[in-house]
């Protein structure tokens, strides 16, 4: 059975249509990310997987429940980072930890988390007093105590310098080594890239491509050979780039001349999600 | 209950590290009492039956102290934890909305009950007010005045969209309700538009409830009127927080 599973789920805010029938699955133990520009609907759409806001049409199961009617008993399975890193200034972190772990069952060792997101050093140091990259360690903390299933991270790097991205990852990895069901959005596709098994590309609400990110790079149209010819820069995309490649070195080889500058180029998950993104720029 | 009371721990956690709460709420009755009875505690009020300035001064802040803690510093706190988003975390853990209630609001009460020991212990040492008699019917007009505040409270923070206007919107409300119920003076000695004010005021009637009981020897149950405006008051402030009680922030 799937961890979510998101049925042609609408959503309105007024005349604002911010999602506009969505569809994906997530299986257990998989880390899937909903990618796309500010505005596209992604907060919007784990809101509603988060039980924070209710769908206007459609079917959500979130671990064989609905969100919309779920209780004390479903939240004790779900663990959630959002955009907002909001906590009690004034406790330490490991008071931090204590009191929202008191709100589980079977909460995990405080010490434990501590070590999972790597705050030892400010164990005992107040909330007030930790760096932006400290707190959002926190953040992710307070939604591990618990120990959930699944853990939704709103835009979990936003923000980060890339020495905190980077040690965010290597956080986000070691909860996948625990067999955690992981959703995360972001807008930055280096981390879907390194993080996500699957990814799902939505714009103004809808998803506009979906799957492993290698695919979604593979199913991108042309591979890109580009090199330099009486000082011109000669630019060709193909979708068979063998042949071409063999033809241009073929015919420079006859010539005894070096092709100058030569690049082979894939299209970069960049690349795609800015063609699959790009009438947002209208 | 287990989670009540591990919230509870954790509220009065909260509360003990909050200093700018625990000064402006908390102590400042017990310092305003100090000061102005040392001035004046003495003295007879002409206007309140020749009553001793002292014992009438005690009761005014034990209700500027039900004002400020149950509803003032409860009104700021919910609203900066609103806006700051901690309520919007609470509602993703299993505690439940009863649980986190509850506990806040024992929190808040058991702070306003510390502080009526503090008036009362330090009106007995310094100004020779006797503990009061009526201890049954003081304890329920207590309990009843601070969960009007609560509830008053709570509805207010409906209306404030802000972490930082929080204070000034609560300051403006209640230092001056507090001065025009009579926590500091005599509302007898009042000009009429003030006393027109202070007639429809949550605290007048908790004010005169509460120095009928500790000055004058009444009970409680002889109090209907001050009892039921202080309790439509509340009432009115549950209804409010009810209807309109929000956990996220204020968007835009």
């Amino acid at each position: 059975m799937s961890a979510i599973s998101v049925r042609d789920v609408r959503k309105s805010y007024g005349a604002l249509e911010a999602v506009r029938g969505v569809s994906f699955d997530v299986e257990r133990g998989e880390v899937f990310g909903l990618l796309g520009p500010n505005g596209a609907g992604k907060t919007t759409t784990v809101e509603i997987l988060e039980g924070y806001r209710k769908r206007d049409g459609g079917s959500v199961e979130v671990l064989g429940v609905d969100p919309a009617r779920a209780g004390s008993d479903w939240r004790q399975r779900i663990g959630v980072v959002l955009q907002s890193s909001a906590m009690y200034e004034t406790l330490t972190v490991a008071e931090s930890l204590r009191l929202f772990g008191g709100y589980y069952s079977t909460p995990r060792p405080v010490d434990e988390v501590v070590d999972l997101v790597g705050l030892r050093e400010q164990r005992d140091q107040v909330v007030r007093r930790l760096s932006g990259g400290q707190r959002r360690r926190l953040d992710l903390g307070l939604a591990l105590v618990g120990d959930p299933e699944l853990i939704f991270l709103d835009e979990p790097t936003t923000g980060f310098d890339p020495h905190a991205r980077r040690q965010a990852w290597e956080t986000l990895r070691s909860l996948r080594g625990l067999g955690k069901t992981i959703v995360l959005t972001t807008h930055y596709l280096d981390e879907a890239e390194r993080l996500a098994d699957r990814v799902a590309v939505l714009r103004r609400g809808e998803i506009v491509a979906a799957g492993p990110p290698a695919e979604l790079i593979g199913a991108a149209p042309a591979t890109e050979i580009r090199y330099r010819e009486n000082g011109r820069e000669v630019v060709l995309e193909t979708d068979s780039p063998t042949r071409v490649l063999n033809e241009l070195t073929a015919k420079a080889l006859a010539e005894n001349r070096e092709l100058e500058g030569l690049v082979v180029r894939r299209p970069s998950l960049e690349e795609v999600y800015l063609t699959l993104t790009e009438e947002e720029a209208e | 209950m287990r989670v009540f009371r591990h919230e509870l721990k954790g509220e009065l956690l909260l509360y003990t590290r909050s200093r700018e709460l625990a000064f402006f709420t908390f102590l400042l009755p017990l310092i305003f009492f100090l000061l102005l009875a040392s001035v004046y505690g003495n003295d007879r009020i002409k206007s309140e039956g020749n009553v001793r300035s002292a014992p009438f001064l005690q009761a005014g802040m034990i209700g500027y102290g039900a004002i400020s803690i149950a509803f003032a510093g409860l009104a700021i706190v919910l609203v900066i934890r609103r806006e700051s988003g901690i309520l919007k975390r609470l509602r993703a853990t299993p505690l439940t909305a009863p649980e986190y209630v509850s506990a806040l609001l024992s929190t808040f009460l058991a702070a306003f009950a510390v502080q009526v020991v503090g008036l009362l212990v330090l009106g007995r040492a310094f100004f020779s007010v006797p503990f009061p008699h009526h201890a049954v019917s003081l304890v329920l007009a207590l309990l009843l005045g601070a969960l009007a505040f609560c509830g008053l409270g709570i509805g207010l923070t409906s209306l404030i969209k802000s972490a930082e206007g929080a204070s000034a919107v609560v300051n403006a409300i209640y230092l001056p309700t507090a001065f025009i119920s009579g926590a500091f003076f005599s509302p007898n000695s009042y000009p009429a538009f003030l006393r027109a004010i202070a007639d429809v005021l949550p605290l007048t009637y908790f004010l005169r409830l509460i120095r009928n009981v500790m000055l004058h020897g009444h009970e409680i149950w002889s109090q209907g009127t001050n009892v039921a405006v202080v309790a439509a008051w509340g009432v009115a402030g549950l209804i409010v927080a009810l209807r309109s009680f929000r956990w996220e922030p204020t968007e835009g």
